[in-house]
């Protein structure tokens, strides 16, 4: 008996919101009193041997090329046969891009229930209960998982990374019989050098109340300034502002950083539905009545053509920065 | 070209969000239903883009749902679709929502699924993989364009800061997000000739629920917001510095 986590470095390498997934489920193994293993797919990006510093004690590693690109269904399958053959009765999987593809075919595959979007340790003293979010952070639905096996999808950004465990993980490699692909990736394009959005601790975002794309050099380098990746509402992005990965909210991406720095948005439910698990909210807005306020931590009433620039100059002092 | 496309009725999103019966039910009483945004906009718009290219192209519509669902299920007819399908059955589990669609899949014979990214409730991110398992199909998700060449499809999805080109064999599903279509909206001629299109109600089949609600809760209240006079930056800085901690 054991709980396995899905180690997911299959875009080069291993990502902040696995590495809490990692985290969370060699606390789940403790609180269980199990062991927790760790499952990676494709040519190692990292040494993962290494990762035994996160409290993880063993990790199956199916070392092929194949798998150095996501197919949904042939991951699924790899897992189950690991899952299957090591006894696991819970799995993890971050609620990240990979985990959406895989935790649901593999709910099927062992007709194990699946909780995604958790954001908290499950609670054991009566049955097997994990809290997720619902309405698009708007609520939260304590879900019982009602099967043998169970699977957690975690939310990115709701465990913290815990580098506990001291050694090394001993890697043992599991070979599979699956061996075809039927998804063929055939380019990638990732933008270079920036943060990327899903995993920001600090995201500075503008609204339509910055007036136009040549406005965005403040948001910038505020953005720079704070080692921040930069958003935008849906009219912003729906304009052509700004490209349309930046857009967050409920038809956009969900978000829950540190810190989010909202600069001319309205705040909007559709828009909050996407920021509203951030731990702390900044807003700047002119108008007083701004529903962002409501929602926000700190806010500024002004205009930030003339905020935004004084505030770039008062965190360059505190970072001491030229 | 047959392509089944998945609806899920949803709660308009400025929704008020509260609970009932000691928390353990969504107070849906007031609420107003609409098509869940992913299911319309990029799923269903889609579908019927590529049918403006491919006049043989045949849409189907299939929700599990209750009587409720129907205006929604119509709405979706009117914008496009040839045929919809409601199974008469109304659960929050996802395996049990998926083992449904499979169903009628399967019937259907379909070389393209299409389901919305997730559902704005739930938020389960779940059923087009389940589906696509059930019927042991390539699942592409979170998908921002897709394009036929021949027996093939050529999707572009997320990744983690980029996005990534995919090439995979029909029969597929795909989940779709923003990027797949341009927006449209019905009109009178759509929603005269959708009231002549065919709404099928089949019972559902048996199947398990995997999981069940406990609870719902709200989070917890902020404190308020601490404004900072628009000509003191600095004090901001010290309290985001300071007190919040966060650079
Ligand atoms: C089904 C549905 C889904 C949606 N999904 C999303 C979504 O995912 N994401 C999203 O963002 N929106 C979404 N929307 C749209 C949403 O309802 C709002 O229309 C949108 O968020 C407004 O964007 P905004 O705040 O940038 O613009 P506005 O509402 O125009 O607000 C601009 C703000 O800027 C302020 N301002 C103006 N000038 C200045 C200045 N000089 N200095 C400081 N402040 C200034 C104004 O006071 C105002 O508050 C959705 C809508 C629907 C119906
Ligand atoms: N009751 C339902 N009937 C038909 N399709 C659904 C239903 N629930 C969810 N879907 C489809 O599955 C997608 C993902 O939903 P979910 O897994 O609930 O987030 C939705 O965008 C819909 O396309």
């Amino acid at each position: 008996m054991s709980v396995l986590i899905f180690i997911d470095q299959s875009e080069g390498h291993i990502k902040k919101a696995s590495l809490e997934a990692l985290s969370y489920g060699v606390k789940v193994a403790e609180n269980l009193g199990v062991g927790a293993e760790g499952v990676a797919l494709g040519s190692a990006s990292e040494d993962l041997a290494a990762l035994g510093q996160y409290g993880v004690k063993k990790i199956y590693h199916v070392n092929k090329a194949t798998f150095n690109h996501l197919d949904a269904q042939a991951f699924t399958s790899v897992i189950a046969e690991v899952a299957q053959s090591s006894g696991a009765k819970v799995i993890i999987f971050s609620n990240n891009v990979d985990g959406k593809a895989i935790a649901p075919g593999l709910s099927v595959k062992l007709k194990a229930a699946l909780v995604s979007g958790a954001v908290a340790l499950p609670d054991t003293a009566n049955g097997f209960v994990v809290k997720k979010t619902v309405f698009s952070g708007k609520a939260f639905a304590n879900i019982s998982l009602n099967t043998d096996v169970k699977i957690i999808a975690l939310n990115p950004n709701s465990y913290p990374v815990s580098a506990t465990g001291s050694g090394t993980a001993e890697v043992v490699s599991f070979d599979v019989k699956t061996d075809a692909t039927k998804v063929k990736v055939t380019a990638v394009n990732k933008v270079e050098g920036e943060v990327p959005l899903s995993e920001a601790d600090i995201v500075v975002s503008g609204g339509r109340g910055l007036k136009g794309p040549e406005n965005w050099g403040m948001i910038e380098e505020l953005a720079k300034l704070l080692g921040a990746a930069t958003a935008c509402s849906r009219p912003v992005a729906d304009a052509h502002w700004r490209p349309h990965h930046e857009h967050v909210g409920q038809t956009g991406l969900a978000i829950a950083p540190n810190l989010y720095i909202a600069i001319g948005i309205s705040g909007a439910i559709q828009h909050l539905a996407g920021v509203n698990r951030s731990k702390t909210i900044v807003v700047i807005n002119k108008d007083p009545e701004a529903p962002f306020f409501k929602a926000a931590d700190y806010g500024i009433v002004g205009d930030a053509f003339g905020v935004v620039p004084k505030l770039i100059e008062e965190i360059k002092k505190v970072k001491g920065v030229a | 070209m047959k392509i089944l496309v998945c609806i899920s009725k949803a709660p308009d999103t400025t929704t008020k969000i509260a609970f009932t019966d000691n928390n353990t039910k969504f107070a849906a009483d007031a609420v107003q239903w609409i098509i869940n945004p992913y299911d319309e906009w990029y799923a269903l718009v889609r579908a019927i883009e590529l049918k403006e290219k491919d006049a043989s192209a045949v849409i189907h519509l299939v929700t599990v749902g209750e009587a409720d669902a129907e205006p929604v299920i119509r709405k979706a007819l009117a914008l496009g679709g040839d045929e919809a399908i409601r199974i008469n059955a109304s659960s929050q589990d996802s395996y049990y929502i998926a083992s449904q669609i499979a169903e009628v899949a399967k019937q259907g014979a379909y070389d393209l699924i299409l389901t919305g990214k997730e559902t704005i409730d739930y938020n389960g991110s779940c059923i087009g993989g389940m589906v696509a398992e059930l019927l042991n199909l390539p699942y592409v998700s979170l998908a921002t364009k897709l394009l036929l060449n021949g027996s093939n499809a050529v999707i572009t999805r997320e990744i983690e800061g980029g996005e990534e080109v995919c090439d995979v064999a029909l029969p597929v599903l795909v989940s779709c997000q923003k990027g797949m279509a341009e927006a449209r909206i019905p009109n009178m001629r759509g929603i005269m000739a959708a009231r002549t299109r065919p709404l099928k109600v089949v019972e559902p089949v048996a199947a398990d629920n995997l999981t069940s609600i406990v609870s719902f809760e709200l989070p917890p209240a902020k404190a308020g917001v601490k404004l900072v006079p628009a000509d003191n930056p600095a004090e901001l800085v010290r309290l985001l510095h300071e007190e919040a901690k966060v650079f």
